[in-house]
């Protein structure tokens, strides 16, 4: 943060620290800026406090979030309560076949399928206040040890994914907005479209038939080789396809993003004062036009966290990654209670931190922007 | 957030780690895995419990554990953790089982009586809740007999009770009271087998290790990797590529890697039947005339020939001809449409509208279900409904989930599947006897015979092995006068393997096969690499 701080703080301080102070102050700095040279000051002291609006901010979300957590798990057992799936045919499996009625019937007696939803849901909640997540059903293991053993490798794809994503995004962004017009910009935004349209299993299936089997060069999935040895080398062999088709499922709304927030930023005063003074383009672009593009990047990247979770699922279950995303899907077709609800808390939690996370950091930068309340 | 901010100054650097990763990547190229003491197989099944009494291996052969019983290449029981024959009473409802000694589990422990007993205990207890309780509604009671002895007490004279002794023994100290499902020994098996339990990363694969001291011998393959690839297409482009020593794969999909070098493909016949369920309270199926012709309508070898790519062997009941001792030879249905029109003339289903025969003002017409999403069954119920139409019967397909199909398969017929090589009680007392009919997935058509019911009481009453036999001979000839269902065929299973084994020994399959199961790796534990 400090880097893009200093770099927008550079610029502002410089001769033409009015008018750069006037355009990205806006409505509420305008009267600090129009005293010229007392603008950088006035910003260093705002820092502080800036800070105690995001912790403020951050505890309002908190408190918002605790009942919205409780509302979604009672959701989950609703829905599932809802479901075509019989528990009892996932837990018999094949066995339901030389299974009798009476033994099936003592198996729900025991198990509690037949309680009510609320029933099912109060004895959950209990557990969990208790420290007990509960058994999942369809992976056999406490849900805490299936969750411990997933979510790290979850962790690393959607990390490498999503910083994939924002750096192709920004390269890519820039380059086509640099060149408005041409055939580059052309192409990419033709690209970006044509990609939003494009579901995310079938580029991952794509990827796999061109990448894994036409031209045998990566692996089609899991995290390891058949062998199960080989160290990072490996892991990151079999990271490459479904952190790239990650980040592509992710690029068209950065990309367009970045592009048209650029295209507004090189339009603003300061740059055409930048343009006047004789600044090499690759300054301008870089520095003046750029820092006021990244803002609004910054916030799309926040609300398109759910489309990540989504993204991941997918891309998971493509490649066999054997992460919390993918045992996802298996606790829902198992109608699994415990797992579903605790891996539907964790995507809810991770949205609402990822949120939180993208205003903290645009509040904290940019002057212009009031904390919610 | 990093990524972001890093931004400007750090474009050229987190392109180059770009480019180094596919840099890294273009320099793996697909390489045998298999090194000299290790195996790789694929499996598209991964079970969701490593525990016995959670229905892990329920057929045996399951590496991890040992029964009291196992079973030879013929199919017959014979000793493992017994030290001999298990002795029955002289009324067939006590059975006596004399232990080995000197075994011990994966963890140390030593195996006695009371692992044995807390076993099968443990399957008894209603509150554990084991899907497996069903198939031992014989089972009594269990309790130890002297220092070194199990004794079962049965509800029932039970003949195949032998077979029945393959449940794997777990340590009495994983018996830890409460859930089957919630003990730790799901993921963590503990067992006396062959192979111990190493490490598995669910979704992706199972490793287990050669157990050094094992009673039957060390195993000369050290290393045991199960890989998890559920899709077909998937699991035969990755046999291709070398990722594994082998893998099942469908018929057709094996047929690509015959001639292929350094591959060899092995198709095993199997007692996994495939047939249209009759429902006794349908009016249309219900009508003896109809089973009869339906019988005979249906080209069975075509079937296999265009549907299965040859690999399969014609059904006409439960038990599967390649079961030399207990199959009947003569009690077969000759594909022979005319006749079945014949058939159908005699009883009054007279030719109408549209080329569908009906009687009484009611239509030879009824609905067929079948599991959607499985392949096999959707073609045989299509190949079904095409050759009894040719017969002036109609028959409406409809696939469905097992949730749906459950409350309506007393009325509706049915494309089911399962059957076990092992004995034929396992099977055919199930899908016939009468006591059986309506309870769960069994004989859901509720199909009542009393000569059928006598002799399957016959069967898995009589200790004696000639008398059995005669009882399941009796029992296929009575479903050629009185058929309850059309079995189409006995699906055959396909598998190939990589490089140069010995030990492999061919067996006729269960309905359950795979890695950790039947299959050609049954016996693993005899395998090895030729110097």
């Amino acid at each position: 943060m400090s880097t893009t701080d200093d770099t927008t703080g550079g610029t502002t301080g410089g001769t033409t620290g009015g008018t750069t102070g006037g355009t990205t102050g806006g409505t509420t700095t305008v009267a600090t800026a129009a005293d010229g040279t007392t603008a950088p000051p006035v910003r260093k002291d705002a820092s502080p406090s800036r800070l105690r609006l995001a912790v403020l901010m951050a505890a309002r979300r908190l408190a918002i979030a605790i009942p919205l957590l409780g509302v979604v798990s009672g959701l989950v057992f609703v829905l599932g309560a809802a479901s075509p799936f019989d528990p009892v045919h996932q837990y018999y499996g094949t066995r339901i076949f030389t299974a009798a009625e009476a033994d099936v019937a003592r198996t729900r007696a025991e198990l509690g399928l037949d309680d009510p939803v609320w029933q099912q849901y109060g004895h959950w909640l209990g557990g969990v206040f208790g420290g007990d997540w509960g058994t999942s059903r369809s992976f056999g293991q406490p849900v805490g040890e299936v969750i411990a053993e997933r979510l790290p490798w979850t962790m690393l794809l959607a990390g490498t994914g999503l910083t994939l994503a924002v750096v192709i995004a920004l390269s890519l962004g820039v380059w086509s907005a640099w060149r408005q017009g041409g055939w580059i910009d052309r192409f990419v935004v033709t690209l970006a479209h044509s990609l939003e349209g494009l579901p995310t299993f079938l580029l991952g299936l794509g990827a796999i038939a061109v990448f894994a089997v036409a031209l045998p060069l990566l692996p089609a999935g899991g995290v390891s080789d058949a062998s199960g040895e080989g160290g990072p080398l490996s892991t990151v062999q079999h990271l490459a396809l479904p952190a790239l088709v990650l980040a592509i499922s992710q690029l068209p709304w950065l990309i367009l993003t970045v592009r048209q927030q650029l295209l507004v930023g090189l339009g603003d005063d300061h740059v055409a004062a930048a343009r006047a003074r004789g600044l090499p383009e690759r300054t301008i672009v870089l520095r003046h036009g750029l820092p006021t593009a990244l803002l609004p990047f910054v916030t799309t990247v926040g609300t398109r966290l759910p489309e990540l979770v989504t993204g991941v699922v997918l891309v998971e279950e493509v490649f066999s990654w054997p992460g919390v995303a993918g045992a996802m899907v298996k606790a829902g077709l198992n109608v699994d209670f415990p797992l579903l609800v605790a891996l539907t808390l964790l995507a809810t939690a991770a949205v609402l931190i990822g949120n939180l996370c993208a205003d903290v950091a645009v509040l904290l930068i940019d002057p212009r922007v009031t904390a919610d309340g | 957030m990093g990524g972001i901010w890093g931004g400007t100054s750090r474009f050229g650097a987190a392109l180059g780690a770009m480019g180094l990763v596919v840099g890294l990547a273009s320099c793996a190229e697909p390489t045998s895995t298999s090194n000299a003491d290790g195996l790789v197989l694929a499996d598209p099944y991964e079970d969701e419990s490593l525990s016995p009494l959670m229905g892990f291996a329920e057929e045996g052969m399951s590496k991890i554990f040992d029964g009291l019983t196992t079973h030879d290449a013929q199919r017959r029981p014979r000793p493992a953790l017994a030290a001999e024959a298990p002795k029955p009473s002289a009324d067939g409802k006590t059975w006596t089982v004399r232990l080995r000694s000197g075994v011990r589990f994966h963890d140390g422990s030593t195996f006695g009586p009371e692992d044995v007993v807390a076993t099968y205990k443990a399957l008894l207890d209603p509150k554990a809740a084991s899907p497996v309780a069903s198939s031992y509604r014989m089972l009594a009671d269990v309790r130890q007999k002297g220092t070194d002895s199990v004794e079962f007490r049965l509800e029932h004279p039970y003949a195949p009770f032998p077979h029945k002794l393959i449940l794997g023994i777990v340590p009495s100290e994983a018996v830890t009271g409460g859930k089957a499902e919630a003990a730790p020994i799901n993921s963590r098996p503990v067992g006396t087998g062959p192979y111990r339990f190493a490490e598995w990363r669910r979704g992706e694969r199972l490793v287990l290790t050669a157990n050094p001291a094992y009673w039957g011998g060390a195993p000369k393959i050290q290393r045991l990797t199960v890989l998890f690839v559920p899709d077909d297409n998937t699991r035969a482009q990755r046999m291709t590529r070398g990722d594994f020593d082998g893998t099942v794969l469908p018929p057709a999909l094996a047929g690509t890697f015959a001639g292929r070098s350094g591959t060899t493909t092995y198709h095993h016949a199997s007692a996994d039947y495939r047939g249209v369920m009759l429902p006794q309270k349908n009016p249309v199926t219900a009508d003896l005339a109809i089973r009869r012709a339906l019988n005979m309508a249906v080209d069975r070898d075509g079937m296999i020939r265009a549907l299965l790519s040859g690999r399969g062997k014609p059904a006409y009941g439960p038990v599967p001809q390649v079961l030399g001792e207990f199959a009947e030879p003569s009690a077969t249905f000759r594909h022979d449409p005319a006749e079945a029109a014949r058939v159908l003339d005699a009883a009054g289903w007279r030719a109408g509208a549209g080329g569908v025969r009906s009687k009484d003002g009611k239509a030879a017409r009824f609905t067929l279900m079948y599991p959607a999403g499985d392949s096999v069954r959707k073609a045989l119920a299509n190949g079904f409904a095409s050759d009894v139409g040719k017969v002036g019967i109609k028959v409406d397909l409809v696939g469905l989930g097992w949730d749906a199909i459950e409350p309506r398969m007393k009325d509706d017929a049915l494309l089911m599947g399962g059957g076990t090589s092992l004995d034929p009680d396992l099977v055919a007392y199930g899908l016939l006897h009468s006591s059986q009919a309506e309870d769960g997935f069994n004989n859901p058509g509720s199909y009542k015979d009393p000569q059928v019911d006598a002799a399957l009481d016959r069967g898995r009453r009589t200790l004696d092995a000639s008398a059995r036999a005669d009882a399941y001979k009796a029992v296929q000839r009575r479903l050629m006068e009185n058929p309850p269902w059309v079995f189409l065929v006995f699906l055959d299973h396909s598998y190939v393997t990589r490089g140069q084994w010995t030990g492999y020994q061919q067996v006729v399959d269960p309905h359950v096969h795979g890695v950790l199961s039947w299959g050609p790796w049954w016996n693993l534990e005899k395998w090895s690499r030729p110097a």
